[in-house]
């Protein structure tokens, strides 16, 4: 099974149309990645239902880069998918 | 004095093709561009047919990240500016912006969105709604996108006037150059409604035909077996200039826009007016509008639809504006091929009339193999005619009553 930040990466490139080897864990949604605030609202819709969690919004705004996605995931995902 | 507005652009996504080239060749020869629905399973519903672009893939024109957040509507009416910008040789530089301007409507907008993401909301609750819902399905997004990816700073509308959107948008466009607000405008209309609640809501209006069991003839305008019009989808769209800007950058020059009419029914929710009189007052508005003689008039591409009534209505409206010149004019429905485009139609009908005028051809109305009784005008039945026309009118007339009229005139130098 594919490790949590694969499963991040690939929700990101499926999201943001990007490129795999953009999607580095330090890069910025908006800033390398070409999101807008719309964009990141989606991208966090994606990642709920890949990882079957609720992520509350003022936590989904601090989630900024693909680093900050993968550690929140892997902090709050359902004790199973770990 | 109101400044001339010239045709240097089009552009189509219709069921009868593709781009110009395809679509016109389809009009000329007379092929149908309706079948059973393959969008949904048509099944359940009572009429099954319709008019659908076919082997259409929007992932050869804009990126698959922002072709998600857009409806099919929007799809279409982009690919249809995109191809008439192109067309135009049109360049939207920097000094130019501010002066080039957006007309493109919907009648409906988008209603498969609409649907899709009411299922979410319903299965899964409001949280899961896309934050694109919205301008995914707005009905102004076409023009709002077309301005975006071309950098056109100038007017942006989108009108929503049923199925005389088309029609209208290029009108009030037209207007605008008139009046100096822009020197060009990009005018049209879009929509793809090929869905559940759109099949089904016209089906329930008892406006659509049922001939289930032979698409291709199901769309007859003023054949007395007709019995409704044909759904049908895509967009069509023109590159509108002032002349003197045209002529400057060496444009090439379609046809001029020569006038434009709007009125009211102020009767019926669905049905014409009797006798079509708000038609014939909105084509004698628009005639008066261009400083053109009803016996100048040698075609009209007619609203057409193949409904029992409108049909008859149109007709005799033209009887009334035309008295006897009647004897000496063509009047076609390109519905019989495309089926109804709805918003759209207005914009694809307005290409059609403007490549008439242009190549001295008009379209046929075909499946019209019996007129019905009161139906006696020239419908340019079942073959194309190659006949040079000076003066052609273009008609739509949408539900609330809202008619408009276009009058194009031949260009030569």
């Amino acid at each position: 099974m594919e490790n949590v930040a694969e499963r991040v990466k690939k929700v990101v490139v499926e999201q943001l149309g990007v490129n795999e080897d953009e999607v580095t864990n330090e890069a910025s949604f908006v800033d390398d990645l070409g999101a807008d605030s719309l964009d990141t609202v989606e991208l966090v819709m994606a990642l709920e239902e890949e990882f079957d969690c609720e992520i509350p919004d003022e936590e989904a705004e601090k989630i900024a880069t693909v680093q900050q996605a993968i550690d929140y995931v892997t902090a709050h995902m359902p004790a199973k998918d770990a | 004095m109101k400044k001339r507005v010239v045709i240097t652009g089009l552009g189509i996504v219709s069921p009868v093709g593709i781009g110009i080239p395809a679509a016109w060749d389809a009009i000329v020869q007379g092929r149908s561009g309706i079948g059973r629905v393959t969008r949904i399973d048509p099944g359940p519903y009572s009429s099954q047919i319709a008019g659908e672009v076919r082997d259409f893939d929007i992932s050869q024109y804009i990126s698959g990240k922002d072709a998600k957040k857009m409806d099919l509507f929007i799809h279409y009416g982009i690919v249809a500016a995109m191809e008439a910008i192109e067309d135009a040789g049109l360049k939207i530089s920097p000094d130019i912006a501010e002066r080039v301007g957006v007309s493109i409507g919907s009648g409906i907008g988008g209603l498969p969105g609409i649907e899709s993401e009411h299922q979410i909301v319903t299965e899964s609750g409001p949280r899961r709604i896309s934050p694109f819902f919205i301008p995914r399905c707005i009905v102004n997004m076409v023009a709002g996108h077309i301005s975006i990816m071309y950098g056109a700073k100038g007017p942006n509308i989108a009108m929503a006037t049923a199925c005389s959107t088309g029609t209208h948008s290029i009108g009030d466009a037209a207007r605008l150059i008139e009046y100096g607000d822009a020197d060009v405008m990009i005018a049209g209309g879009a929509e793809a409604a090929i869905s559940p609640l759109g099949l089904g809501g016209f089906s329930a209006a008892r406006a659509l035909s049922t001939r289930n069991d032979a698409p291709e003839k199901a769309s007859r305008p003023w054949d007395k077996d007709r019995d409704g019009f044909v759904l049908g989808e895509g967009a069509g769209v023109l590159v509108l200039e002032e002349y003197e800007f045209a002529r400057r950058r060496g444009a090439r020059i379609y046809g001029e826009l020569a006038g434009y009419g709007m009125s009211s029914d102020a009767y019926h929710m669905t049905q014409p007016a009797a006798g079509g009189e708000g038609a014939a007052r909105c084509m004698r508005v628009a005639l008066h509008n261009a400083g053109i003689a009803p016996e100048q008039v040698g075609y009209i591409n007619a609203h057409g639809t193949s409904t029992p009534l409108g049909d008859r209505a149109e007709t005799e409206a033209v009887h009334t504006v035309f008295g006897d010149h009647v004897r000496s004019l063509a009047m076609s429905s390109t519905k019989s091929m495309t089926g109804h485009l709805l918003g759209a139609a207005g914009g694809v009908e307005a290409v059609f009339t403007t490549l008439a005028l242009y190549h001295g051809i008009l379209p046929p109305t075909i499946n019209l193999e019996a007129a019905d009784e009161g139906c006696d005008l020239d419908y340019v039945p079942l073959q194309a005619r190659k006949q040079t026309v000076d003066v052609a009118l273009s008609n739509s007339f949408g539900f609330g009553g809202t008619n408009s009229t276009l009058v194009f005139r031949r260009y030569s130098d």
